[in-house]
């Protein structure tokens, strides 16, 4: 599904290469999970994929079924399936949550060449998934994300994943900010959502999250590489011993 | 060496260029009275403190720099609301188009046909305007005093079932209108007011709103979207206690536009919100300049003025607001702000606060900024294409101005408006 190899990258602005060489293959139907302490370029890897301004990719590729990712405009790449959940999910005042969701769902069906969904068959839609994560009509009617606690973006990031129904969902730090509770609630979403053509790269720091959301692989990312790919046991071990041990093992 | 020849006086050029009404009937005073005012203050130039920002050079020449009649395809502003429609085609009243001027709660006459010695519009006529003249000089205001040909008289008594709809179409390259319309809102009263289009090649137009106690006043403004046109607008307001007063305005295209407002709350309770949402594109030149004045106690107001310039458009923010001693409890909101979509436009602003009370609380703040590139890619990322999320964003920016429209009805048509005139713009 996701496939990037020897991705190295840089920041534009400065010379400082964050990504070294990335290669991660992620096949529909699987979780992977990429843990790694600050600083290891976890967030970039989720920036530079899904398009974000501001980094020079140096050398390698990223493909989406074959698509060339790395070429795409950001909202092409949405189009074609790719979904980042933002760590800090941005506040846009003066644009209705439901009119923001309905837009992006247009847009990619429009892009695809698919019917849009009218407004009646949308609020029915949206109603429904808002239901199962506990989000009430007023955060619907609210503008983007303005007065959110921090549970409530999260929660806002995976109802739009489940509107959007993309192939790749890419999860950043999803779990920041968030108490067990609104883990849970957040994890639940992300759960209903597995199935077999759908990917996902849930980016943590924390084993804690990946309790509720079980991977199947554990990758464990240091700087701008990925040092070690194991088992769901992998995210145990950084619980228990910190990613000193690991580090010291393959550097 | 002959002396040189003397300069023309712009101010004695534009007086004699003007064919000011047979002096007749009540408003003959003012009238004599603003052509001397006039003369004392003389018409701006660009040494006035007052027109630092914006050039009056082709609002005081003597004839109407031409300006090309825009072959509009969008359906009229407001035509599916139930209206009362007074229609005037270059400044001059089109009884054909206009609807019969009766309705319940509210009397309506022209200024040019209002002949009688007594009338209730001599308290207002040119007054609010020359309250208006304090500390800064309106000299446009005062000519229009002067030399206006037409206009609406409208007293409101009651609260009528439909708002009054004044439409202003340019038909001549070479129009050069003045329009001067007085509102008399008694206790009590309620009216709303919509204007709407480009009126004249240069419009200069004065609205004298005289809000008793209790009475509500709301006024929804478009100005029209023919590129050349140009126009100096005052809307000069005097509130009762415990009244409301809400304007808004919104501007797309214009070579040069000035609008002025002049607020004065004079009794307790009161709130007067003014607010203005302009998008200009290329040659535009948008000047928002506010006077609000609190001279009692416990009264709100609030200055919401938004701006997005494109490919080197201007604007402009002068707003002032003066709290008189004694008026405690004042609540003062002023906020201008402007959205460059590229380097080449500029937004010029000089808010102001003056307090002589000690128990107020004003606020005011001033920015200009560009697109915020972390809600762009946010949008992006959903799959909305670049183009419709930039205009998302910059409806969004409007939005603060435009929520001023009390009705959902309007507020949609504007916003739909704006929606529009950003989707002409993109490719």
């Amino acid at each position: 599904m996701l496939s990037i190899k020897n991705l190295n990258v840089k920041l534009e602005e400065e010379d400082k290469q964050i990504l070294k060489g990335v290669n991660l293959e992620v096949e529909a139907g699987k979780v992977h999970a990429i843990m790694g302490p600050n600083g290891s370029g976890k967030s970039t890897l989720s920036y530079v994929l899904s398009g974000k301004d501001g980094y020079e990719v140096m050398e390698g590729s990223a493909t989406l079924e074959g698509e060339d990712l790395l070429e795409m405009e950001p909202e092409e790449r949405a189009a074609a399936g790719l979904f980042l959940a933002f760590q800090y999910p941005v506040e846009i005042p003066g644009v209705g949550n439901m009119t923001f969701l309905r837009t992006a769902v247009n847009a990619q069906r429009k892009a695809r060449g698919e019917e849009e969904m009218s407004a009646a068959e949308f609020l029915k839609v949206v109603r429904a998934k808002a239901k199962d994560l506990k989000i009430d009509a007023d955060m619907l009617k609210r503008p983007v994300n303005m007065g959110f606690s921090g549970g409530e973006k999260k929660r806002n990031e995976i109802l739009q994943m489940a509107m959007l129904e993309p192939k790749m969902c890419i999860l950043d730090e999803t779990d920041s900010g968030l108490d067990v509770d609104a883990m849970k609630l957040v994890a639940e979403g992300v759960n209903a959502l597995r199935s077999e053509g759908r990917g996902f790269l849930v980016i943590t720091h924390y084993q804690r999250l990946l309790d509720h959301i079980k991977p199947d692989v554990v990758h464990i990312m240091a700087d701008g590489r990925i040092v070690k790919t194991g088992g769901p046991e992998l995210a145990l071990e950084v619980e228990n011993n910190g990613y000193a041990d690991i580090l010291a093992e393959v550097m | 060496m002959a002396a040189p020849a003397p300069k023309e006086n712009p101010t004695e050029a534009m007086l004699a260029s003007r064919k000011i009404p047979a002096a007749k009937g009540w408003s003959t005073a003012a009238r004599e009275d603003a052509v001397a005012r006039l003369r004392r203050m003389g018409l701006p130039d660009r040494r006035d403190e007052y027109w630092k920002f914006t050039r009056p050079d082709s609002l005081i020449q003597p004839d109407a720099p031409r300006a090309a009649v825009l072959a509009n395809d969008e359906p009229p502003l407001f035509d599916q609301v139930d209206r009362l429609k007074i229609v005037f085609v270059d400044g001059v009243f089109d009884a054909q188009a206009s609807d019969d001027l009766s309705l319940e709660g509210l009397s309506i006459e022209r200024l040019a046909v209002s002949d009688s010695d007594l009338h209730w519009a001599r308290d207002i006529y040119g007054v609010l305007e020359t309250r208006g003249q304090t500390p800064v000089d309106r000299p446009l205001a005062a000519l229009n005093t002067a030399c206006a040909t037409d206009g609406v008289l409208i007293h409101v008594t009651g609260t009528p079932s439909k708002p009054v709809s004044l439409i202003y179409r340019h038909m001549s390259e070479t129009s050069d209108a003045i329009l001067h319309h007085c509102i008399k809102l008694d206790a009590g009263a309620e009216l709303t007011v919509l204007e709407n289009g480009p009126a004249a090649a240069r419009f200069n137009k004065v609205m004298e709103v005289d809000v008793a106690d209790g009475a509500s006043f709301h006024h929804i403004r478009a100005q029209g979207r023919d590129h050349e046109r140009r126009a100096a607008t005052h809307l000069f307001a005097r509130l009762g206690s415990a009244s409301h007063f809400k304007s808004f305005t919104m501007t797309v295209n214009g070579v040069l536009t000035r609008n002025e407002a002049v607020i004065e709350l004079t009794g307790d309770d009161a709130s007067a919100h003014i607010a203005g949402a302009c998008v200009g594109d290329g040659e535009f030149h948008h000047d928002d300049t506010v006077f609000i004045t609190h001279d009692a106690v416990n009264c709100e107001s609030r200055q919401v003025f938004k701006k997005v310039l494109r490919n080197g458009a201007t604007g402009v923010f002068q707003g002032k607001i003066l709290v008189k001693a004694g008026a405690q409890k004042t609540d003062g909101y002023q906020i201008s702000q402007s959205l460059l979509l590229d380097g080449d436009s500029q937004f010029l602003a000089k808010p102001e606060l003056e307090i002589y009370a000690d128990d107020v609380a004003c606020s005011h703040g001033s920015t200009s900024g560009a697109i915020d590139e972390e809600a762009l890619f946010y949008l992006r990322a959903r799959g909305v294409p670049k183009g419709e999320a930039t205009d998302m964003l910059t409806l969004s920016f409007l939005a603060e101005a435009v929520e001023e429209i009390a009705s959902d009805t309007l507020k949609e048509e504007i916003n739909a408006r704006l929606e529009s005139w950003l989707n002409r713009r993109r490719s």
